[in-house]
């Protein structure tokens, strides 16, 4: 109790320090923003080094900016600076005491955000199950109102999912827990799963949920939770993986109950009205020879834990799967919250990793293995890899791996304490480290709206653009989430489609960006055109641009245009370019 | 040359840290591979078409000749030609196997000689989910969800690409006609997604604008932004050069104004502009039959009229190119052998495919067909499976596209007909 009440009170000061500091440099950034932009680019740039750190003052405020959040908007930058970068990394491993004011209201705006996997079940029962109920009714035949009817409902049904892929780049924009963000998309990509397996889609919101919850906090938590979450019980296929047959089970179904089982769960299934889509289900499922399905063992140990050389074998994948037989789902293929079913648990005796299990546990053995995966140096080395990839360059330096890999284990998997050894690492502000990673297509939009001011957009068209760019939110269909390296997104396509971005952006032409309503574009758009380029390049491309970039945007404009119109067309131009710039794509 | 350097150490670099990445050696050892391995032969071009949804074999290439079908079909199964006049019974292929009545554009083909049919074909995977089965079938890898890469893709890094060409006639050596890289195509060869050849372009009107971009992206560093960027320029200009805008199709093609025909009418157009497609994949939906599926005429009649129209007008459009072309379709699995109790077909387990073209082995119907009495289905229930896919793609890699080293695109497979001196035969 008086802990608590300590931790309260220092905690007081530091929460109006925030307030203060943001109202300060709000008004600070209004004065400052005319009478900065135009200033040579150089000019502002401070060259001194602080203590160990390769990076001058200001690249470190565009390092954390651009790592530790989705890029600077205009403001951030100045905010940064005054608050001192160090105290502003601090503050971002607190979200939980950074104001966030404009997130609630945002999230009100979309309906089927709050709603859990039983609700969208409900409201928008799958096509396949919405178009049987309709056969049936009109017995066998569909009326044109019940095919209308039920592509209306399949609409509906799509734009739950729309819906959180749009809140998701929202967020990303708008909301002041940056590094909480940046680590919701770190983990939502490490614990991969694609919406169009089936019905996954439907498990969505609550898996965001579950990610956001534990996004910065304890490893071995976050790590349970995605193991009994829907999204993943399905999507890897755990809630199906049964003792193999003529394993002991650590409930027996009565024999005579067993052999009649397919034919009364057949039976009761056509009885409710079961689609043709479940039925075959169900016959599938009462068929077919029980037994394992390792697929979740695996990619639990492969791709969440401890990596792929992380020193398992086979036989441990069966034994885990094993162990984790009975975890499924409330109504199995139906979906459900999560439930353990003793009756399809093996019950034998398990060695995993070395560690012998005696027979005859249930869920808590398979809690047992998460403890074990979690607490593995293998996973710590595996976590600090990825966390590192992520935060610093794509080949991070084996040094601070292995530190923060130690962090990791000493905190018994505190992610905060593990992110904080990373960030804080004179490796993460070193010149190499410096703009090394190349923006991901979510990072490349996320950090344009951020730029231009851009309010957020809770249509479904700006994740679709994020899409376009190749990077559907829940669209990655395999279990290893979409790449961290640069290499993977550039090529040819790519860099069409982000060119061609940049000039949508320009015109206007993505969802709520104007770009009048940029803060800046006003002072700028009756500067000349070399001032202009130069706050387009301190704004947008944080003063990295090279001199050969700069001159390419300083020349040429449209001669025949009047003086006026010129300027205001050459700065949106200038804008698309800079956008579609090779400098843009990193971060 | 410089260019050329950058693509060989962007290979040799993304290998190692895919590497550190925790990927497979053996994935590493066919990356590294790719950079020495001989080169692709020029101007062979195989295009592969997904049936997403599972097409009901059945209906498809009808068995009029087995009295099972009928038995277990009685509103759904397709005449036989003999006892149906006309346009409601199956097409006769060889007394025994059909084409489903609205498929005469396969038929023209059959005529020709260029249509390999392929009966009771398909994954070994007991698996009756549409995600699991394309996913199989895409990676190449049955039963195997850990692959990252697709199949298709794994050919081109196996192969590497072509020495002579330039980086940029390369930038369209694979080409997905869809808004996404499909999984068959993912993995670390450069792929070039798009849903029109009109979205491969730079879209501003103002000006200079594009040399501007280009001119941003020649100086600068060499790293991998700026390369990926001069490809693409590059690609670009080669693109124009070959005009596909004032496209029009040879020998009155008639392509479908549907999107799966448009799609076609596309790549017939890049294999023509001569840009080095080598490989080229489109999909199609709506092959889900559970409800009202029909018979002669209905829902599947209709999606196999555009499918069969459209390749037909692909072929005829390519006309001797077919020499060159090869036309390979798939679907991931086929449907119950007996109608279901709303007019349609559940998921089943073996299909059928077709692969087109000049040098393929027509006039039969390809692989042993199972039958349809009870003991002789699978589950009791399905068409059982005489030949893995996989048969079939290795074959047509091989023998049409010269690929030699099978086992780096479909790790693992044994199957009977895996060696080389014993393939199926689809390909003459």
């Amino acid at each position: 109790m008086p802990l608590g009440h300590i931790a309260r009170r220092t905690m007081r000061p530091t929460v109006l320090l925030v307030t203060v500091g943001i109202g300060a440099v709000m008004t600070g950034a209004c004065a400052g923003t005319s009478a900065g932009i135009g200033a040579r680019s150089g000019a502002m740039g401070s060259m001194q080094i602080d203590g160990a750190r390769e990076q001058t003052a200001d690249q470190q405020v565009q390092h954390v900016l651009h790592r530790l959040a989705f890029g600077p908007r205009p403001q951030d930058v100045a905010t940064v600076r005054q608050m001192g970068v160090d105290a502003w990394v601090a503050q971002q491993l607190r979200p939980e005491r950074v104001a966030d004011p404009s997130v609630e209201p945002l999230l009100r705006q979309y309906r089927t955000l709050s709603y859990s996997a039983d609700q969208l079940l409900q409201e928008y029962p799958p096509p396949g199950v919405a178009l049987a109920q309709a056969a049936r009714r009109g017995g066998g035949a569909l009326s044109a109102q019940d095919s209308m009817q039920l592509r209306q409902q399949a609409r509906e049904g799509a734009r739950a999912l729309g819906e959180l892929a749009s809140s998701r780049v929202a967020r990303a924009v708008v909301s002041e827990r940056q590094l909480e963000e940046v680590l919701v998309d770190f983990w939502e990509n490490h614990f991969n799963v694609f919406a169009g397996k089936n019905i996954t889609r439907y498990f969505l919101n609550d898996f965001d949920r579950t990610i956001r919850q534990h996004a910065m906090g304890d490893f071995r938590t976050l790590l349970g939770a995605v193991a009994k979450s829907p999204a993943m019980l399905y999507y890897l296929d755990n809630w199906q993986s049964v003792a193999d047959s003529g394993r002991p089970v650590l409930q027996p179904i009565p024999p005579r109950l067993a052999a009649r089982r397919g034919e009364l769960v057949r039976r009761a299934a056509r009885q409710r009205g079961a689609t043709p889509e479940q039925m075959a289900r169900v016959e599938q499922v009462t068929q077919r020879r029980r037994g394992l399905n390792e697929n979740y063992a695996r990619e639990l140990m492969e791709l969440h834990t401890l990596g792929v050389d992380g020193g398992y074998t086979q036989q441990d994948v069966i034994e885990v799967a094993r162990a984790l037989t009975g975890w499924t789902l409330a109504r199995g293929g139906q979906g459900g919250g999560f439930v353990f079913r003793p009756q399809v648990h093996d019950a034998g005796a398990k060695t995993i990793l070395g560690v012998p299990f005696p027979a005859g546990r249930g869920q808590d053995e398979g809690d047992k293995v998460l403890d074990l995966l979690a607490s593995h140096p293998k996973t710590a080395q595996y976590i600090a890899t990825k966390l590192a990839r992520r935060l610093v360059s794509d080949t991070p330096p084996p040094a601070l791996v292995a530190r923060a890999a130690r962090t990791f284990s000493r905190t018994n998997g505190d992610i905060r304490e593990t992110v904080r050894a990373i960030v804080t690492s004179p490796e993460f502000f070193s010149a190499d480290a410096y703009r090394a990673k190349v923006k991901t297509p979510f990072e490349l939009v996320v950090s344009t709206l951020r730029a231009l001011e851009a309010p957020a957009d809770v249509t479904m068209r700006t994740a679709q653009v994020v899409s376009r760019l190749g990077q559907p939110l829940y669209g990655h269909q395999a279990p290893n989430g979409y790449p961290d390296m640069g290499d993977a997104w550039m090529n040819t396509g790519a860099i069409l489609n982000r060119i061609n971005f940049g000039l949508s952006v320009a015109s206007n032409r993505l969802p709520g960006v104007r770009l009048s309503q940029w803060s800046a574009y006003d002072s700028l758009r009756t500067l000349g055109r070399e001032a202009q380029v130069d706050g387009v390049i301190r704004l947008l491309l944080g003063d990295a641009a090279s001199n050969d970039t700069r001159q390419i945007l300083i020349t040429g404009s449209n001669p025949l245009a009047a003086a006026d119109v010129r300027a205001a067309n050459g700065l949106a131009q200038i804008v698309g370019l800079a956008i579609g710039a090779p400098e843009f794509q990193r971060r | 040359m410089g260019e050329g350097m950058h693509r060989r150490v962007f290979l040799k670099g993304g290998a190692l840290s895919l590497l550190t990445l925790g990927l497979s050696p053996s994935f590493l050892r066919r990356t590294a591979l790719a950079a020495e391995l001989p080169r692709v032969a020029r101007g062979k071009t195989l295009i592969v078409l997904f049936q997403r949804g599972a097409a009901d074999a059945l209906n498809v290439l009808v068995p009029f000749g087995d009295r099972d079908y009928y038995a277990a079909r009685p509103q759904l199964a397709i005449g036989s030609p003999a006892r149906t006049n006309g346009a409601s019974g199956a097409i006769d292929l060889d007394g025994f196997f059909g084409l489903h009545p609205a498929m005469t554009g396969f038929k023209a083909l059959w005529d020709r000689g260029l249509l390999a049919p392929i009966q009771a074909v398909g994954s070994p995977s007991a698996t009756r989910s549409h995600f699991d089965a394309q996913d199989y079938m895409e990676t190449g890898t049955p039963d195997r969800k850990g692959t990252t890469d697709g199949w298709l893709n794994r050919y081109l890094a196996v192969k590497g690409t072509c020495e002579s060409c330039t980086p940029s006639s390369s930038a369209f050596r694979a080409v997905a006609m869809a808004a996404q890289t499909p999984r068959i195509l993912e993995g670390p060869a450069a792929v070039v997604a798009m849903n029109s050849i009109d979205e491969f372009s730079i879209r501003t009107n103002a000006g200079d604008a594009q040399q501007r971009l280009e001119a941003l992206y020649r100086t600068g560093r060499s790293d991998v932004v700026h390369g990926s960027g001069r490809d693409m320029f590059e690609a670009l200009k080669v693109l124009r050069a070959a005009n596909p805008q004032q496209y029009r199709p040879a020998a009155a093609a008639q392509y479908p104004r549907s999107p799966f025909g448009q799609r076609l009418l596309q790549i017939a157009q890049l294999i023509k502009a001569g840009v080095g497609l080598e490989v080229a994949f489109a999909d199609v939906g709506g092959w889900d039959t559970h409800v009202n599926q029909g018979g002669a005429q209905g829902q599947l009649a209709n999606r196999l009229r555009d499918f069969s129209d459209s390749v037909h007008a692909l072929v005829t459009d390519l006309g001797d190119r077919m020499d060159d072309v090869v036309i390979l379709t798939c679907s991931e699995f086929g449907r119950t052998v007996r109608q279901n109790g709303t007019g349609g077909t559940d998921h089943g387990h073996a299909g059928a495919m077709f692969v087109i073209g000049g040098s393929v082995r027509s006039g039969m119907v390809h692989g042993r067909w199972p039958g349809l009495a009870r003991e002789q289905l699978y589950d009791g229930r399905d068409l059982a499976l005489t030949t893995d896919f996989r048969a079939v793609f290795a074959e047509v890699t091989a023998r049409h596209l010269g690929l030699t080293d099978i086992d780096a695109v479909f790790p693992g497979y044994r199957g009977g007909i895996g060696g080389s001196d014993r393939w199926l035969g689809v390909m003459g």
